[in-house]
């Protein structure tokens, strides 16, 4: 998991769809990333943040009930344990860093279940800048926790009101936002999706995951790594993290979508928020809505280095049901004491189902949230 | 990653001229200005004869909008027209079979404007073959940028239809001469930094932009987005050859004014614009 090509592209997908207007912040963005990125200064300041404000490293936690139960040996990488509750924190924290050192005074992201727009507000608040994520006026009405959240950190929730009112149209309002103020105001986008550089970058400022996870295993596998690495797959951001730290391995890589958000699953390529991947769309190329019992996974398109992956078979694509989820949400709470954010619980979903493929082997799997948010909705189905 | 663009002449007057081109070089060389309306397809039940009356009433050209479920370059009114067009039903198809029946009835040349991916889901190819058996002339993807368009521009050139690239007002001086060779029919000029809809007032962007555009082709410049009165068509048409205007139009035919009423606002830009540069 390199640089994408000069022009933005993993193999067939990536690039820069976005109106000319747009260009030149993509450039920018483009420009500022690579200079901070080879910049030991910059480097080390988000280091600092990630280990003193966020709490990085996260752990690395052997669960010996769930293996047992399982019949194979089960390994949590610990996103869960950031501040704000998830993975989103490592990349916003980058984004923000950057935004700065730009001269940005103001961010502007999107969100659906509320936790990019969670820690986005909260980064907002800690370098004093201005912040306004938008939010369909679905997830408004179904996350009202997580807008409390963002208005107590400062943060002006805006609703987004037209197409599907969900993610995809908090990702349209957000971009015609940011082209209309981008010389002050920077996008936080919050996975590994649209325009260049946002995939690369992001799955970058996201790569910590799989750096700090190679370094853990090899401690307890004896200077090995284990046979699968899992993650859930909404946009795709924390399983490009902890991908890039085993891409170069012998590891298999899969990445968990819902049934009803199966992009890579359907395997058809279309251009939607800035790049050429994988999209759920009708027969007429009208972007289609995702549906799961997890919000954060409700994105109809994927990652274009997914794509990637998924074409050149480095790494596969399963799909579980809202029903398997939920019975793995339960069991990881009940064997190890651990609630999962649903997202996640997707991963888990596949590893008990494909058990039997699994025997034995040791797996890694991105915890990349907890579960808080999600017991209200939970507790109205499980009772 | 600019294959197509770098291949294409400098200047952009030495490619052949499509019909749209010639209609708009036509305007201007005989000393009008250009005016092309924006009208969603598929919205309502008689918006084959608004556009039919909108040709009539002195429209130059005409964009016809394919509706697309993410427009991120629209604003809420042209958003609300696309949200009813395809809740009733409207496809690219249904769209471009009707232009079909009627090309003889339009009588300008029409552009199609929508997204890339409707036309990357049908191919470029094919996208490219069934606007020109529609009788379509040109076709505007706003996020097509210059580095991302070859692959469709090529299509396009090679089934006759002539792809109008955009310029935004932040373009560096050095993308403004690649634009303008790229692009055929006409350079979209962008009024402002933002995305389509009327504002109280011109932004001082759009005139700034058609003027830099104009120092470098030889090409018809139109300005779009943020141009929403005749007043303010007028205004921009001190510097550039012509006006596109989508959301007063679109207003319009969201407010249920059928035909005639949509006619006679094209009717009062077409006045302004005839008045102020005669
Ligand atoms: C805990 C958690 N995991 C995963 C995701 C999905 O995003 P991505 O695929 O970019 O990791 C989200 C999105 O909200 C999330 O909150």
């Amino acid at each position: 998991m390199g640089e994408p090509s000069a022009d933005g592209r993993f193999g067939d997908f990536g690039g820069m769809f976005v109106p000319e207007t747009l260009v030149p912040a993509c450039q920018e963005l483009d420009q500022a990333f690579r200079s901070a990125w080879g910049d030991p200064g910059f480097r080390g300041e988000l280091d600092r943040l990630l280990r003193d404000y966020a709490g990085r490293p996260s752990p690395l936690t052997e669960c010996p009930n769930l293996s047992t139960e399982l019949g194979l040996r089960i390994l949590l990488k610990r996103e869960d344990l950031n501040h704000t509750g998830s993975h989103k924190i490592n990349n916003v924290l980058g984004q923000a860093l950057l935004a700065r050192r730009m001269g940005k005074t103001s961010l502007v992201a999107e969100t659906g279940a509320g936790q990019h727009g969670v820690a986005t507000a909260t980064a907002a608040a800690l370098f004093s800048m201005d912040c306004i994520v938008y939010m369909g006026t679905v997830d408004i009405a179904r996350q009202e926790l997580n807008v409390f959240r963002m208005r107590l950190l400062g943060t002006e929730v805006r609703a987004a009101e037209t197409g599907s009112r969900t993610l995809k149209d908090a990702v349209n309002e957000a971009m015609r936002h940011w082209v209309a103020v981008a010389d002050t105001t920077h996008y936080c986008l919050g996975s590994v999706m649209g325009p260049h550089p946002y995939p690369w970058m992001v799955r970058e400022f996201q790569r910590v995951v799989g750096e700090e996870a190679r370094r853990q295993c090899a401690e307890i596998l004896d200077g090995g790594v284990p046979d699968v690495v899992t993650a859930a797959v909404g946009g795709g951001s924390n399983a490009a993290g902890i991908f890039g730290g085993f891409a170069d391995t012998g590891a298999r890589l899969v990445g968990v979508e819902p049934a009803g958000g199966a992009a890579v699953g359907r395997a058809v390529p279309g251009i939607v928020h800035g790049s050429r991947s994988y999209l759920m769309q009708d027969e007429w190329g009208q972007v289609l809505e995702a549906e799961s019992i997890s919000a954060g996974l409700d994105y109809p398109g994927v990652g274009p280095e997914h794509s990637h992956l998924a074409a050149t078979g480095r790494a596969t694509y399963e799909q579980v049901t809202d029903a398997e989820v939920i019975e793995a949400f339960s069991l990881l709470s009940r064997t190890e004491g651990i609630i999962p954010a649903l997202e996640c619980a997707h991963a888990l979903a596949w590893v008990s189902r494909a058990r039997s493929d699994l025997a034995g082997l040791t797996v890694l799997l991105n915890l990349s949230g907890r579960g808080d948010k999600d017991v209200d909705q939970m507790m109205g189905i499980l009772g | 990653m600019t294959v197509a663009a770098d291949a294409a002449p400098p200047g952009g007057a030495e490619h052949s001229w499509g019909r749209l081109e010639r209609a708009l070089r036509d305007r201007r060389d005989s000393g009008g200005k250009c005016f092309v309306p924006y009208l969603t397809g598929g919205l309502g039940d008689d918006w084959l004869e608004t556009i039919c009356a909108v040709a009539a009433a002195g429209a130059d050209a005409i964009e016809i909008g394919v509706p697309f479920s993410d427009p991120v370059m629209d604003g809420t009114i042209i958003q609300q027209a696309n949200d009813r067009a395809l809740s009733e039903g409207a496809t690219p198809q249904s769209i471009l079979a009707e232009v079909r029946g009627a090309s003889a009835d339009i009588g300008v040349p029409t552009a199609v404007m929508t997204y890339a991916n409707i036309a990357h889901h049908m191919g470029y190819e094919r996208f490219a073959s069934s606007l020109a058996d529609a009788g379509v002339s040109g076709c505007i993807l706003p996020d097509l940028p210059l580095e991302e368009v070859g692959e469709w521009a090529v299509c396009a050139d090679a089934a006759g239809v002539e792809t109008v690239l955009l310029a935004a007002p932040t373009a560096p001086d050095e993308r403004l001469p690649r634009l303008c060779a790229r692009s055929r029919g006409f350079v979209y000029s962008v009024g402002l930094m933002g995305i389509t809809g009327v504002r109280e007032a011109l932004a001082a962007s759009a005139t700034r932009t058609a003027a830099r555009i104009k120092a470098v082709t030889d090409m018809p410049v139109l300005v779009g987005v943020g141009v929403g009165t005749p007043a303010q068509a007028a205004e921009v048409c001190r510097v550039a050859d012509g006006a596109v205007v989508g959301s007063a139009i679109v207003t319009r035919m969201l407010e249920g004014a059928g035909p005639d009423g949509v006619a006679s606002l094209v009717a009062e830009f077409r006045a302004a614009l005839d008045a102020a540069h005669s």
